[in-house]
């Protein structure tokens, strides 16, 4: 059994959800929590059985909380290793929302033993910044640090702001300061503004040193 | 006018293109997955396809404020290359997905056994995950591709009004009419149908039911912005405001609607969606209240 952190307590979320979606919620829960292997069968139609967009009074979506509390439920039943193969798989066969729910499940998980890295990668390798910023989440602390200092960097980039990215003050080092000045010095030189995130970091890291 | 495109292949299409539907007032589309133009040679290459459909593509879109949805199938000039049938196989992952809306585009290319096979199964799927089927007819031979597609539809079980035959002219058009089929036209700067064609079909017909007007627009010769044309061309010759909105807007709409997976409840405030159609719900997952 692995423990999953939910985006949004489970009474609040059902409370959200109106009792027609939180009873579609609680007959998924319920079946993966007898049978995990049917959690790529129930995340695709997932949203569409319960609700989508944003959720009032938090700062996610409720496609993504009904998400993650499925990948709860489905951990509850199984160990890291058997968690790992279905979130893969569930990832590897999803569309973006769906991948997305995935990364934000993995940045709920504690255990060192569930290390998706490779999912990571993926998303980051990808320009879609709700992929990238999901990817930033605590779950990146399993990056190498090489790895870690380029994710950063792609956020600056493709515009996602830094307080995506988790562990940010502690893990952020003289490399990635140096990496971002670089970037920085390059968009000064082409005559285009340095993005405001980046300039925040430099000045932190100056005042610091 | 506000625009949805019923048909239009993105993938092939630029930014530049994005912008100048938006301007034009395009706010959401249907892509169906098709040939590239550069045969394919493995089911890889399409599961990577379907996967830029329902990921990339769909996050292009939205950021010109345009929702897209796409059809996931098995095209019917690919069908007839045994080392891609297999896709067959993996089209269930997709079409369990919000956002894809039918199972297109099959029918015919060349009329042979295998295209008819991957048809047959494909309208088999259709029904079994409660999709509409989006059909192309042949360039080749469309009179006798429309005759043979609309016996296979029958005899799938599918319901007629969960078919759209697309790609029609002014001799296909009344038998997919008599069969109680939706009538796609594709309006092409020189080929399919343009938009005086396209008007004059629907003077003599008489009903804007069951009728999606679509660019089609992909790598070959071809102009997005053609349903806004014909929307100026349906106004020219005194079809009014409602009538353009009928055809360019409510009927995908409503069409599309049946998947219960058109996801247009995040578009811009400035187009009003109404929640039902008829009475049915078409923006099937309730917003969270509070």
């Amino acid at each position: 059994m692995i423990a999953v952190r939910l985006l949004v307590p489970p009474a609040a979320l059902r409370t959200a959800l109106g009792p027609d979606a939180a009873g579609a919620l609680d007959e998924m829960a319920s079946t993966l929590a007898a049978s995990p292997d049917r959690l790529g069968r129930l995340f695709p139609a997932a949203a569409r059985r319960t609700s989508r967009g944003p959720l009032d009074g938090t700062a996610h979506r409720a496609e993504d909380a009904v998400r993650v509390e499925l990948v709860a439920a489905a951990a509850s039943a199984i160990d890291g290793a058997a968690l790992l193969a279905e979130l893969r798989e569930v990832y590897r066969y999803g569309d973006a929302d769906e991948k997305r729910a995935v990364l934000l499940a993995l940045g709920g998980i504690d255990a060192r033993s569930v290390d998706a890295s490779d999912l990571l990668l993926d998303a980051l390798r990808t320009n879609d910044v709700r992929l990238v910023a999901a990817a930033m989440g605590p779950h990146a602390a399993r990056l190498s640090t090489h790895d870690w200092r380029h994710g950063v960097l792609k956020c600056l980039f493709t515009g996602v702001p830094l307080t995506e990215v988790a562990d940010l003050d502690t893990r952020a080092d003289d490399e990635l300061v140096a990496m971002v000045r670089r970037f920085a010095n390059e968009r000064a030189a082409a005559g285009r503004p340095v993005p405001a995130d980046a300039t925040v970091l430099l000045s932190t890291s100056s005042s610091e040193a | 006018m506000r625009i949805f495109d019923p048909h239009i292949h993105m993938t092939s299409r630029t930014t530049d293109d994005y912008e100048r539907m938006y301007a034009a007032g395009v706010r959401a589309l249907v892509e169906p997955a098709f040939w590239l133009g550069q045969p394919r040679t493995n089911v890889g290459s399409f599961t990577d396809y379907f996967d830029a459909l329902v990921g990339w593509e769909r996050f292009r879109a939205g950021q010109f404020g345009i929702a897209h949805h796409c059809t996931i199938a098995l095209n019917p000039k690919e069908a007839n290359d045994p080392r891609c049938t297999d896709v067959l196989d993996v089209l269930p992952r997709y079409l369990a997905k919000d956002g894809v809306v039918a199972v297109g585009e099959i029918g015919f290319d060349s009329m042979t056994e295998a295209e008819e096979h991957a048809f047959t199964r494909q309208l088999e799927l259709a029904v079994e995950f409660e999709l509409p089927a989006m059909v192309h007819t042949p360039h080749r031979d469309k009179e006798g591709g429309t005759r043979r597609t609309l016996e296979l539809c029958e005899a799938s079980g599918i319901e007629a009004g969960m078919v759209v035959v697309d790609h029609l002219n002014e001799l296909t058009v009344g038998p997919v009419d008599e069969a109680g089929c939706w009538m796609g036209f594709s309006i092409y700067p020189d080929t399919k149908m343009d938009p005086h064609r396209m008007v004059a079909i629907l003077q003599q017909r008489g009903s804007l039911d069951r009728v999606l007007v679509n660019s089609a627009a992909d790598w070959g010769r071809s102009d997005p912005l053609l349903t806004r044309a014909t929307g100026e061309a349906m106004l020219a010759a005194g079809f009014s405001d409602d009538d353009v909105d009928r055809v360019l807007w409510r009927n995908p709409i409503e069409f599309f609607g049946q998947s219960g997976r058109l996801m247009l409840d995040e578009m811009s405030g400035e187009i009003e969606l109404t929640a039902t159609f008829e009475g049915n719900s078409i923006l099937r997952g309730a917003r969270a209240s509070s």
